[in-house]
């Protein structure tokens, strides 16, 4: 097929749903932290699991997508932190490769790689990509843009942490009765 | 649950014009007023953009919620900078101008007080053309202004699917979060962090399921219908392109320019009355 290089229509359909779920959870659900007033951002888990199912390119654009649909929903988009997602996504969707789920065997070394990859992505966006866009775009101090990379870098981390490495082996271990489906790359 | 901005029919110049003329508008301006830290470029920007806002004929009822909601978000922002720089704007404008004293390194300055000024105005200045984009373009004129203006229509396309299918999504989190609730499984307040956490997975995991099964079913149907045998593609909704629109992309231009051309004027970034 010469469709090679190119976007394959799965890719190009689960960024369009990757986005939307990134969307709904990021604009609707709010899960009250012990923080007052700060929320747990859940949209996280589900696109670093998007990442790992469809790769680095769906999470990159899934990111993108959803965090500039839901600043847009609010009023006016905050570009570094969007640019910060898309960062993320892409990173944790480097772990495709290594992270086999379709044999349904997700034991201690994948959860692993998951978590550290999830890890690294988040203290790359928040503690890299988004202070220094912002730096660059506004000028703000900083040492108070890496308190705010901090704390939204750790929370995301624990909440992509728990959240995202249950969705993943829940979804490895119903890939294991289904062999005979295969999974376009 | 506040509600969300979306798009508003009106029948206005703004609305007349093209989605790719507003998306190109809209990025522009946002790109210009990024660039810039100048006090009299971003009260331009800001005007000119409120001047737009009322040739749209779109009412402050519709937008009062958003922009209170972002002008306490701007405050968190400013209070954040003062707690952790109080002297930022010394630094910037290299002047202190001392007007009272608080406690420790905290004292209030003129320098200050304009930095934080300029930092407010530089979102003042992309809301209104921000909120006439969301509220004046048809959603589903975006996906054509994306590939006009260069992007690959796959991705303009993913944009489409993302916009179709947020109400599904939001129902079907809707339905799954009541179902599992009717089980006892809670994400408010009423149990710990680490049990909220954990219930959440529990609602979201059939909505990643969920969600798989829909990608095949949107792909598969596609792939019968040939999606992206050819380079190019026709759009169902299409505005052809006016004077007008030649005349918005120009002005968006022209903005961008004279940003950029204050860079040069000032000297940097900034405008400096203190020297």
């Amino acid at each position: 097929m010469e469709r090679k290089n190119q976007l394959s229509i799965k890719s190009i359909v689960a960024i369009g749903i990757g986005a939307a779920l990134f969307f709904v959870l990021g604009r609707f659900v709010a899960i009250p932290s012990p923080v007052p007033n700060t929320t747990i951002n859940i949209q996280y888990a589900i696109l670093a699991v998007f990442a790992v199912i469809y790769g680095p390119f769906v999470g990159c654009l899934a990111g993108f997508i959803g965090h500039t649909l839901v600043d847009l929903s609010w009023g006016s988009p905050w570009w570094s932190w969007i640019i910060a997602s898309a960062v993320f996504g892409l990173i944790i969707g480097f772990s495709k490769r290594m992270i086999d789920k379709r044999e349904g065997k997700i034991g201690k070394r994948e959860i692993l790689l998951f978590n550290v990859f999830q890890v690294v992505g988040h203290a790359i966006a928040w503690g890299l990509v988004a202070p220094t866009l912002d730096i660059l775009i506004y000028n703000e101090p900083l040492s108070k843009l890496y308190a705010q990379g901090a704390f939204a870098g750790i929370s995301n981390a624990i909440s992509t942490g728990i959240v995202g490495t249950l969705i993943l082996v829940g979804y490895a271990n119903t890939r294991t009765n289904a062999r005979n489906l295969q999974k376009e790359d | 649950m506040t509600t969300t901005l979306s798009f508003i029919e009106k029948d206005s110049l703004i609305h007349k014009m093209t989605g790719t003329t507003k998306l190109l508008f809209f990025l522009l301006w946002s790109i210009a007023a990024m660039v810039t830290y100048d006090t009299r470029v971003l009260l331009f920007l800001f005007v000119t953009g409120c001047v737009l806002f009322k040739v749209s004929k779109i009412g402050w009822s519709d937008i009062k919620v958003a922009v209170w909601f972002m002008a306490v978000l701007i405050a968190i922002n400013m209070i954040g900078i003062y707690v952790f720089a109080p002297e930022q704007g010394v630094e910037i404008y290299g002047t202190r101008t001392v007007l009272v004293h608080i406690a420790g390194r905290y004292s209030i300055t003129v320098e200050q007080l304009f930095y934080m000024f300029n930092f407010m105005m530089k979102y003042f200045a992309v809301i209104p053309v921000a909120l006439l984009f969301i509220l004046a373009t048809n959603p589903s004129e975006f996906a054509s202004s994306l590939s006009k203006i260069g992007v690959s229509y796959k991705v303009g396309y993913a944009v489409s699917i993302a916009l179709r299918y947020i109400p599904d999504i939001q129902r079907d989190y809707h339905e799954i979060s009541q179902a599992q609730q009717a089980r006892g499984i809670d994400m408010s307040k009423k149990d710990s962090l680490m049990t909220r956490l954990k219930n959440s997975a529990a609602i979201l995991f059939p909505l990643v399921l969920s969600s798989i099964e829909r990608i095949e079913t949107i792909s598969n149907a596609m792939e019968l219908r040939g999606f992206g045998k050819k380079s190019k593609r026709t759009w169902i909704i299409e505005k052809p392109f006016m004077k007008r629109d030649v005349f918005g992309i120009l002005t968006a231009f022209l903005i961008l320019a004279i940003s950029i051309t204050m860079l040069v004027v000032d000297g940097g970034r900034y405008w400096n009355p203190f020297i």
